[in-house]
């Protein structure tokens, strides 16, 4: 076959697609839904400026097929905030000024998730391990990390509906 | 941009056998991708046919054995292989190993059985799986062989499997007990330069057994046996004084091809350094009083 009919929930909504088995996971996202948050960059799963959740696991949506989404779950950037209230990860990424161009924030805040959906509490070394995947060339990470490490202290003071 | 295919999904072994063997350079397996896709996008090769292998049910786990004897699914993908309760607590040194694989988001798709078969050189879980040993259970339709993982590897970017045969299993036999294990590796590249890992197994103050083997700088990873029976028998001290000469010998016997990540010079220099580091750390951890 060289189409998929798939059912996927796409940030809490159900979609019904059908895929050529050849289209990648960020074409179908920007090109086919028009969600023009996460980036293809690298484009060979180096950067990290393209990672979504696939059933709450980071994946580069630049190399994964999106027939893998059939049946599952996919979370972008624009599902993170809840009308005008940012989610706690991108509160904490604006208050802490943890971008600049904002190119890789996407794919920061999205890993951010599910790091802080694994380990609530990771450890300085536990987030530069988990992030080591994504790159950012203007911020300095020194501004990301104290970002992602006091989200987790506010999504622990207050779990967060994500 | 990625050229069209016809993906086809069996559920079982000797299902994607027969497809693989009625389209032969024409079709190839398909597991997490993150290896074939990439080569595939870039433009290198083109399949009109990919199996997806992860629809075959029970490719995928691990297990380990009343003898301790590691089972793993070749579907199964690195991240979980990391998280395993049972790899983490009987087999630490791989759980550690496939933590430091590329990054997370390639660990959550890539599968250790497409790893091996895909057959980069510049690859961690062959080099290390060599120390134990590892075998590999190679099925197609109305036959299976095993084999050690070393056999597996022919040279850069291929191995013995014919074309109509599926990995599905990676058999991981545990170390002797008084064990220590490491696995060691440098870049700078986004793959690794150099591997090394170094399993040695004590008897009463003396290294009873050392295992060594070197992964990336050459075509295929290696166990390095020369350099092995140069510390086998010896007392630990001695085989400290043994470790430059045992990484000199490790170093010739790599195949060191000079590359963007280096100069053969440069190269077996590393072995070296890394062999002599991994040594300590197995050493230290092999007094049997925790998993290797």
């Amino acid at each position: 076959m060289n189409a998929i009919t798939m059912t996927v929930t796409v940030n809490g909504e159900p979609r019904e697609l059908t895929v050529p088995t050849h289209e990648t996971l960020i074409e179908c996202l920007r090109e086919r839904l028009g969600l023009l948050g996460a980036k293809k960059s690298c484009d060979v799963q180096v950067c990290g400026a393209c990672t979504v959740l696939l059933d709450d696991r980071p994946v580069s949506a630049c190399t994964v097929l999106a027939f893998e989404a059939r049946g599952k779950t996919v979370r972008t950037i624009e599902g993170l905030a809840c009308g005008d209230e940012l989610h706690p990860i991108q509160a904490a990424f604006v208050e802490h000024g943890a971008l600049q161009c904002g190119f890789c924030t996407p794919g920061m805040i999205m890993a951010t998730v599910a790091l802080l959906g694994e380990n609530p509490s990771p450890s300085v070394d536990e987030v530069k391990h988990y992030m080591r995947g994504n790159v950012c060339r203007c911020t300095g990470y020194k501004r990301i990390l104290d970002a992602i490490l006091d989200a987790s202290r506010r999504m622990a003071a207050a779990p967060a509906p994500a | 941009m990625l050229g069209e295919f016809d993906l086809v999904e069996p559920t079982s072994v000797a299902e994607a056998s027969e497809v693989l063997a009625r389209h032969g350079d024409a079709a190839r397996i398909y597991a997490g991708g993150t290896e074939l896709i990439l080569a595939m996008k870039e433009g290198l090769i083109r399949y009109d046919y990919l199996v997806n292998v992860k629809t075959i049910p029970g490719l995928a786990g691990v297990r380990v054995n009343d003898d301790g004897t590691l089972r793993i699914g070749g579907a199964t993908s690195h991240r979980a292989l990391e998280r395993d309760p049972l790899v983490r607590e009987r087999f630490p040194v791989i759980a550690r190993m496939e933590s430091d694989v590329a990054n997370v988001r390639v660990r959550e798709v890539g599968t250790l059985g497409g790893n091996l078969c895909f057959a980069e050189p510049h690859a961690d879980p062959g080099t290390l799986l060599m120390l134990f040993d590892a075998t590999v259970r190679i099925e197609r339709k109305g036959g299976a062989r095993t084999i050690p993982l070393e056999q597996l590897f022919v040279g850069p970017f291929e191995t013995c499997l014919e074309p109509d045969e599926v990995l599905t299993e990676i058999v991981v036999p545990p170390l002797p007990v008084h064990s220590g294990a490491a696995y060691l590796k440098f870049g700078f590249l986004e793959r690794p330069s150099v591997g090394v890992g170094v399993a040695v197994t004590t008897d009463d103050g003396r290294v009873r057994e050392a295992r060594i083997a070197v992964g990336c700088v050459g075509p295929v990873p290696r166990r390095m046996r020369e350099a092995e029976a140069a510390l086998a028998g010896q007392t630990a001290a001695e085989s400290r004084n043994t470790l430059a000469e045992a990484g000199r010998i490790a170093a010739r016997a790599s195949d060191a091809i000079t590359d963007l990540h280096g100069s053969a010079d440069y190269k077996e220099h590393l072995v070296g350094v890394l062999l002599r580091r991994a040594f300590e750390q197995a050493l230290a951890s092999s007094d049997g009083s925790g998993a290797p």
